[in-house]
């Protein structure tokens, strides 16, 4: 084997890898490692692969439960959903490729969660993606946003599965770094769960689906760097998607899965052919022996460093049941795709390469996975936090009219309708989904069943800047309690853990905060965390993007038919507002929009409040009193309540006292509230009902009229009626124009 | 009532027709692009999609289908096709239907509930409405912009050949209800006979009113009524 030469010795350097690590390859080898061997260790040993900076924090989250049937390490994690169903979920990011080539970048991530999804057995029926975009009056942010929506509609409509909700925020941390988290959602029966490790010396190794070729080679260590002018001059290859051949590559594998042709399978993504045949070999603690001559190749002369690190789309990896080769090759070739036997699995726990007949590179499939390096990297408090976290408030004066502050916020560009973005997506294919995008969560029919199931991706990353922990269980519980506003019950989640340069013991503290936060509101509101993925080194070289640990959550809603939506339905139903409203605007939208101030303190957050909340929703949705439900977040009940309004077509009077200034109850973001209505009739059983839950529940209105009208009493001993004034009175189309026309004014002008 | 829903690879709304029209109450089957006999259907119907990934043109590849040739004599003889979406592109590109389909005026893909107006009542698919009856259906297409030569169009108008239109709540065909800059707000179409209907709304994903809405289902009703013989109109076989 031909060796690295010495005077090569920068070479593992400039694949990303440092000097120590060098050695550490050296011994476990007991040699030098050739230039190929080397390119290996260098993908799966890129942060992207192996989570070196990251594993250590990760081991401190909730993985388990009685309803996890997978959790993390495999392509996606699954979730029991009763009736002998299972979902398999998980979020991906895309930031680097998305940053560079916002079309493609996209696209290719939205191929690369629902491989991970078919891969597992389950037929894809939902994604969601979170998006984090510069701020919007740039130039640069416009094109990447146009380019990233494009891919992501590009794609998700051709390979036919439903884009059914997400989110999208603005924020100047993200103009040259922008965040692309991509979440795939598929169900099957339990009995078919496939999983990605190979068994059974002398078995076939095939490659299926497309062929190989020179593109994203080296993507993984890309995504492991910041996103420098250099980095991004040094390396083109952002991948090229083909959602037709996905479609048809997804058709095959379900079709392998039910005609048992499937014993392990894993699909090819970062790293691709090295990552997939390590990570199989290491899973079943067997070794693989690849022919790099039989891998179908798009280019003449591709050598094996390219062949093993390309990274070409709709690509698996599949130990097929013995005998079962020809059907494997029937089944492909009906579907006009390849399927080639490349290799067989051997009992030495060895990745073997042979080209042109010679052994060209042999490396243990578990020193490239499990013998990856695991870092703890320093971590120290930002400065910053302090400063934030103590800017005084008391200065901030509530606007006079607080009607034109409410539309102000309606029309800023986190808060206003993000039509335009989800127009473009195909949300109902495949017949099944419910609740549409522009909802809390969104709610997806599993097909042939009355069963359902909501999903949602939710994180304020202002919130994870100035208070990292308090935020990230913001997430967790936002997440919850869109889900259950629609009825389901909170199941389980994924998470995005999008964060700078780890190597800056700030962004490690970030990371590290984050990570106790989320866990901590992981463990009350038990929904265990079942996968998911680290992207660090999201900086242009200098800034770092704000701290965003991204969570996508799976509920369950036994019955479709009681799903509750979010808008108000009825003339004359009873507003009731749950939860406890503080003085709370610190970090808020309001004071953001309307104010220009980012600090502040970060709402309190009391998970087992959360937990009694969600409790409440679901259950009353069950018993069908819930007659519309939206939970309270940004720009808190005023938008909320507008929201409703736009969203029933309806207005509403509302009437209100408490002992705060009027915009701080309006606008305030206190945790654990939402905004329900129900029929007047059930207003009594329903606020029975929250009493009997431990839930603070106070009637506030009622649907009606064409406008949103807030009455509202401050002092104390004043009832309302005597002292109080009407501090809003804004027709429901004006809060609509202002909330509907933000974002296409900006795109298509 | 049986109706067959022809596969092709990149077609992916073969799942929802199937799931709407047995919502509808019928049964229904896939019959395999490569495959060529359809017998046993009474209504053949090509489903929404990105057949061969709508490269070069969507449907400009899916015609050459080995199906098609039974299509083109399933429909020679009279008997029901419906091309929807990408179907209907299909329908267009085999030359079973008049015109072209271009790209969405504003080029961007569009996924929203809208409302066509009934045009015609002479087809299989449109026999249980009323002209005038307004139908609020969803649209998921990126070339939904319907195309036509002049003569075309006089001969469509004049010959009952346009099916349905894009309208507001109201039943107005006004520009501002045309989603992507179709001719004359045309949203469907149908051939001379009236037996080869194409449109853009996809009324399978209609069909229940968990998913936002039932008026869908007549297009299915009406082709079973028209099968059964209880409706005959137009000028059939």
């Amino acid at each position: 084997m031909a060796k690295a030469h010495k005077n090569d010795e920068l070479v593992w350097r400039s694949m990303g890898l440092s000097d120590e690590e060098y050695e550490m390859i050296v011994d476990l080898l007991g040699r030098e490692p050739n230039y190929v061997e080397l390119g290996m260790f260098s993908v799966m040993w890129s942060e992207h692969c192996s989570y070196k900076n990251s594993k250590a924090v990760l081991r401190g989250l909730p993985t388990r439960g009685p309803q996890v049937l997978q959790g993390p390490g495999e392509n996606a994690g699954i979730v029991d959903v009763g009736d002998g169903l299972a979902v398999a979920f998980k979020i991906e990011s895309h930031n680097h490729p998305s940053a560079v080539e916002p079309y493609e970048g996209a696209a290719t991530g939205v191929g690369g969660i629902v491989r991970d999804i078919f891969t597992m057995g389950a037929r894809p029926i939902a994604s969601l993606n979170s998006l984090w975009i510069g701020d919007l009056q740039s130039d640069k942010s416009q094109m990447l946003f146009d380019g990233i929506v494009s891919g992501i509609s590009g794609y998700g409509n051709a390979v036919g599965v439903p884009t059914v909700g997400g989110q999208t925020v603005f924020h100047k941390s993200y103009d040259n770094n922008p965040l692309v988290n991509a979440m795939g959602v598929g169900v099957m029966r339990q009995d078919e769960i496939k999983r990605g490790a190979a068994s059974g010396v002398g078995n076939s190794v095939m490659l299926i689906g497309s062929t190989t070729g020179r593109d994203g080679i080296h993507g993984a260590t890309f995504a492991s760097t910041d996103l420098t002018d250099e980095a991004v001059e040094k390396k083109s290859p952002v991948q090229a998607g083909d959602p037709f051949r996905e479609k048809l590559l997804l058709e095959a594998c379900l079709e392998l899965v039910a005609r048992g042709c499937v014993l392990g399978i894993q699909d090819m993504g970062a790293a691709g052919l090295t990552c997939s045949s390590c990570e199989m070999s290491a899973r079943g603690n067997v070794g693989m022996v690849i022919d790099i001559d039989k891998v179908p190749c798009r280019e003449e002369g591709m050598t094996p460093y390219e062949v093993m690190l390309s990274e070409s789309q709709e690509r698996m990896l599949l130990v097929p049941v013995p005998g079962k080769e020809g059907e494997v090759r029937q089944i492909l070739e009906k579907w006009g795709l390849l399927a080639e036997e490349i290799g067989k699995v051997t009992d030495d726990g060895l990745i073997t390469l042979i080209h042109g007949g010679k052994e060209v590179a042999q490396v243990p499939a578990q020193a490239l996975t499990d013998d990856a390096p695991v870092y703890h990297r320093e971590s120290v408090r930002p400065k910053y936090i302090d400063e934030l976290t103590s800017y005084d408030l008391d200065g901030v004066q509530g606007p006079r009219d607080l009607g034109e502050t409410l539309i102000q916020l309606m029309g800023s560009p986190n808060v206003a309708s993000k039509r335009w973005v989800y127009r473009q997506y195909d949300c109902q294919g495949g017949a099944g989904t419910v609740i549409e995008p522009g909802a809390d969560a969104a709610v997806v029919r599993l097909p042939g069943t009355s069963r359902g199931i909501a999903l949602t991706c939710d994180c304020n990353s202002r919130y994870c800047y100035i208070n990292p922990r308090l935020g990230a269980s913001h997430a967790v519980a936002e997440a919850a309690r869109n889900l259950a506003c629609t009825g389901a019950r909170p199941l389980a989640a994924t998470n995005c853990q999008n964060f700078g340069n780890p190597y800056k013991p700030e962004v490690f503290w970030q990371f590290k905060e984050c990570l106790e936060g989320m866990a901590e509101a992981c463990r009350v509101l038990d929904t265990p965390i079942t996968g998911g993925n680290v992207s660090l080194y999201n900086e242009d070289g200098e800034t770092a993007i704000r701290p965003t640990p991204v969570i996508g959550m799976v509920g369950v809603i036994d019955d479709v038919r009681a799903s509750i939506p979010m808008g108000f339905f009825k003339q004359g139903d009873a507003i009731v507002l749950l939860g406890e409203t503080h003085d709370e605007i610190g970090a808020s939208e309001y004071l953001a929009v309307i104010h220009g101030v980012e600090a502040g303190r970060v709402p309190s957050i009391d998970l087992d409040d959360e937990k009694r909340l969600c409790e409440l929703l679901v259950a009353a949705a069950s018993r069908g009193i819930t007659r519309s439900a939206h939970d309270l977040s940004d720009g808190g009940l005023g938008v909320a309540l507008a929201e409703c309004c736009i969203s029933g077509s309806i207005g509403a009077e509302i009437r209100v006292e408490a002992d705060i200034a009027p915009d701080r109850f309006i606008f305030s973001e206190s945790a654990g509230r939402a905004l329900v209505s129900v029929d007047k009739g059930d207003l009594e059983a329903f606020l029975g009902l929250a009493d009997e839950m431990g839930v603070p529940a106070l009637a506030i209105g009622e649907v009606g009229g064409e406008a949103l009208t807030i009455t509202y009493g401050q002092a104390k001993d004043d009832a309302v009626g005597r002292g109080a004034e009407t501090i809003i009175a804004v027709p429901i189309v004006q809060l609509a124009s202002a909330y509907e026309e933000a974002i296409p004014c900006v795109m298509e002008s | 009532m049986k109706f067959g829903i022809i596969v092709f690879p990149g077609s992916n709304c073969d799942k929802d027709c199937r799931t709407g029209i047995e919502a509808a109450g019928f049964d229904t089957g896939f019959i395999w692009h490569r495959d060529t006999s359809v017998a046993g259907y009474d209504c053949l119907v090509l489903p929404g999609g990105f057949s061969y990934g709508d490269y070069l043109r969507p449907g400009a590849i899916a015609r050459f289908s080995p199906i098609m040739d039974s299509v083109a004599r399933f429909a020679s003889d009279g008997k029901p096709v419906l091309g929807i979406g990408n179907g209907f592109q299909i329908l267009l590109e085999a030359g079973l239907l008049p015109g072209a389909m271009r790209r969405n005026a504003g080029t961007r893909f569009i996924c929203d509930w809208i409302n066509v107006r009934v045009e015609s009542e002479g087809t299989p698919f449109t026999s249980l409405y009323a002209e005038g009856d307004v139908l609020t259906l969803p649209v998921a297409h990126g070339s939904g912009n319907y195309f036509a030569h002049p003569d075309v169009l006089a001969q469509l108008n004049t010959g009952g050949q346009v099916v349905l239109r894009y309208c507001n709540e109201l039943g107005e065909a006004a520009s501002r209800a045309n989603p992507n800059g179709s001719l004359e707000n045309i949203a469907g179409i149908c051939n001379e006979t009236g037996n080869v209907v194409g449109i853009m709304p996809h009324p399978e994903r209609a069909c229940e009113a968990i998913l936002g809405g039932t008026d869908g289902r007549r297009i299915f009703e009406s082709a079973a009524e028209w099968v059964r013989g209880g409706v005959r109109v137009g000028q059939g076989a």
